[in-house]
């Protein structure tokens, strides 16, 4: 049963509930209001009506676990940079595991403090800049499968959309755009730096990680997820692509700003970038969207190079792949509290110069492996 | 691009207290810069007209949190030298110790500020973890953690704990392979020698006219320590090198800070060795003669000089502090212009800014 099924049952469960409720008033009430609930139950019992409601509730499923995804992120995050830097991480809020409810409870925190709109920021980017960098991190999920059964880009029986590959990274790319807008609507001197910084960066990272993308989706022969994954049933394409691997894992901490890469929001110079006219909640959707696309990352890293789902069957399928989302996380984490950070015309060098011949010479090594017929499909 | 200044401060991550860096930006690059110091001034030079001799030990702690025993310890110098008191042995060779410490951990919590300023948050987290050794001796010492208030007008406040010479023993053991460790995170890490090498070079030419003293001024290679060149206390009898470096960049300051604390752990081994039994303290007059006095040390952030004029009374008439901060912050614009505004913070952390004492 994949997740468009598991759904579709529920919703159809739920409208029958509910129909009879409508078409027992249509009995009883005479016919000028009875003609009304038939009618409101024949709407919601026809087949379209059912499609868009189950897609809804797969949307909604996908966004609950990529919450509690992000929520265990941040979390591990806290407590593998207290394992860094010689301290405990969260431990009161919740000890008994851990100190996981922290995270809710800066939430909260968040949740009840004032949003503060600087007097001469232009009102409406303000406000539209979290929105585009919320949703379009969201939208990043919506073609990436957790399993061949879960995931929400599909058809009614249940195959998944040929181009979600695409899809993601097209999703992806569009946050340096709201980043820019954060930053400019703001009227302040170090976002506008921060958001102009983030729009070169993100500029000159995206096309070696588009690069690496096109080696492995070369080798898969698929543009989407669940053929690039079944193409690594014999070998995750880390093996012969590991070069590849590096300068995708380099790429997305430059896409995702973490702290070698972290000059947008460098907070030693620019106070804290881009966002820091952003205060309340709008700062924590910030903070919580730049940890969605970390997971992101990590999915995507997996999905392409790590053989996705595919592990000995003892483990679901999910957690198999959120076992390597999350590693390939811990290691972008690790990467971000033990460096130091590098200034802007180093990055775009070392973007440039040392990344973009390295992710061609990954496109080479696909294309020969490719011509001598070692990867089919 | 059009240029634009940039007002970095008074409340910003990167001042480390409260001063202000104007900055004139192109784009990224830096074409000016303006330090504005001037915030945290208190008017201690005044207050100490009003206050007698040993009520002004403790004022002079506060003039910098990072190393508040060097300035007591100048101003004990500074007065026993209007007074011509006559400091025992022991009391000299306690307070080498402790200004040594003092230097570990001003050092220390320098390049705790330094890795955070180049987003390094390891490295803050183990200086700082570090620098809590050398904290908890002087505690153990003087009774409070950060104003020690332990130099006297003629000696120190209290002897020696007893196991205490034993204690700062491990401690430099301790800080000996910390220190190696540090070398090692960062001298191993690519990005923080991109950071640094070659960034914010001083020329010792300007260094010399600029007034830049400590060790941004041996960075720039110039072979200048108080404690050799001029001795006071018993800094002739010790053993130790100045240690300078060529280049004039962010790194050499950087090594120039490691290499001082090196020797800092061998001076602290040499003078407990050496340190004589006997008395701890002389009494000192009330009141100072009429005359002046001079006082000069080699502070962890530079030369710091003490002038007091004595009227007869238990008040002194008037007391100078030269602080070294406030001449080197002088010197900022002719290390900025040029690179890039994220080298802001390599190049002004690298200064390890003091604001208390630097605006008195």
């Amino acid at each position: 049963m994949n997740l468009f099924q598991f759904c579709n049952g529920i919703i159809v469960w739920l409208v029958e509930l509910v129909n009879n409720l409508w078409y027992w008033l249509g009995d009883v009430l005479p016919w000028y209001f009875g003609d009304f609930f038939t009618g409101i139950g024949d709407f919601a019992g026809s087949h379209g009506h059912i499609v868009v409601m189950t897609i809804v509730l797969e949307s909604l499923m996908v966004i609950i676990v990529a919450l509690i995804n992000v929520l265990n992120f941040i979390w591990l995050d806290r407590k593998l940079s207290g394992r860094i830097f010689d301290f405990y991480g969260p431990y009161y809020v919740g000890y008994r595991i851990g100190g996981w409810l922290q995270n809710l409870a800066d939430g909260m925190k968040l949740f009840v403090k004032e949003i503060i709109v600087p007097a001469k920021a232009d009102k409406l980017g303000f406000l539209l800049a979290p929105v585009i960098f919320v949703g379009s991190s969201f939208l990043i999920l919506a073609t990436i499968p957790l399993s061949p059964n879960f995931g929400i880009a599909t058809n009614e029986s249940g195959e998944f959309v040929t181009a979600g590959v695409l899809f993601a990274f097209a999703a992806f790319a569009i946050a340096p755009f709201s980043i820019l807008l954060a930053g400019w609507s703001s009227n302040n001197k170090f976002t506008l730096i921060g958001g102009m910084r983030s729009a070169a960066q993100m500029m000159s990272y995206e096309i070696p990680l588009l690069l690496t993308v096109a080696s492995v989706v070369l080798l898969a022969g698929s543009f989407s997820f669940v053929g690039i994954v079944d193409a690594q049933h014999d070998i995750w394409f880390a093996i012969p692509l590991f070069i590849g691997l590096v300068v995708f894992l380099v790429c997305i901490a430059a896409e995702v700003e973490v702290t070698p890469f972290d000059l947008p929001e460098a907070e030693a110079e620019l106070v804290e970038g881009w966002t820091t006219e952003y205060s309340g909640m709008r700062f924590g959707l910030f903070m919580m969207t730049s940890y969605l696309r970390g997971y992101a990352g990590g999915a995507l890293a997996t999905a392409l190079f790590l053989g996705g789902w595919q592990g000995p069957s003892l483990i679901p399928d999910e957690i198999w792949f959120l076992i390597k989302a999350y590693t390939v996380f811990v290691v972008i984490e690790w990467m971000r509290w033990s460096l130091p950070r590098v200034r802007v015309d180093q990055i775009l060098e070392l973007g440039w110069k040392r990344l973009l011949p390295l992710a061609v010479l990954n496109l080479l090594i696909a294309a020969t492996f490719k011509t001598m017929g070692w990867f089919s499909g | 691009m059009a240029e634009m200044w940039i007002n970095m401060g008074p409340q910003h991550p990167m001042t480390h207290g409260l001063w202000n860096l104007r900055v004139k930006v192109d784009g990224e690059t830096i074409v000016d810069a303006e330090p504005e110091v001037g915030y945290l001034h208190r008017g201690i030079e005044k207050i100490c007209e009003n206050r007698t001799y040993p009520q002004i030990i403790p004022l002079a702690d506060r003039l910098c949190y990072g190393s508040s025993l060097t300035w007591s310890h100048l101003y004990c110098m500074t007065v026993e030298d209007l007074m011509g008191v006559e400091v025992p042995e022991r009391a000299e060779y306690i307070r080498v110790v402790t200004l040594e410490m003092q230097r570990l951990a001003s050092h220390l919590m320098w390049l705790a500020a330094y890795a955070v300023d180049l987003g390094m948050m390891a490295g803050f987290i183990y200086s700082m973890r570090d620098r809590e050794v050398l904290v908890d001796l002087l505690q153990s010492l003087s009774g409070s953690r950060l104003t020690y208030n332990y130099p006297r007008i003629g000696g120190v406040a209290h002897d020696l704990p007893p196991n205490w010479d034993r204690e700062a023993l491990r401690a430099c053991n301790y800080i000996e392979t910390r220190l190696k460790e540090y070398e090692d995170l960062y001298e191993g890490s690519k990005i923080f020698m991109m950071r640094n090498v070659d960034v914010g070079l001083l020329t010792k030419e300007d260094a010399l006219d600029l007034g830049v003293t400590g060790p941004p001024l041996r960075a720039s290679g110039v072979r200048y320590d108080m404690r050799k060149d001029r001795p006071y206390s018993v800094y002739s009898d010790l053993d130790f090198e100045v240690c300078s470096r060529p280049e004039g960049d962010c790194f050499a300051r950087y090594r120039v800070r490691i290499d001082e604390m090196w020797e800092s752990c061998k001076i602290i081994r040499q003078a407990i060795q050496r340190m004589p039994k006997g008395k701890w303290r002389t009494v000192a007059p009330r009141n100072a003669p009429v005359g002046t006095g001079l006082g000069r040390v080699e502070d962890p952030r530079g030369e710091g000089m003490m002038y007091v004029v004595g009227d007869g009374s238990d008040k002194p008439y008037r007391l100078k502090i030269r602080s070294p901060i406030f001449i080197t912050v002088s010197a900022a614009p002719s290390m900025l212009v040029g690179y890039k505004m994220a080298d802001v913070v390599a190049i002004m952390g690298g200064l390890d800014m003091c604001i208390g004492e630097c605006d008195r």
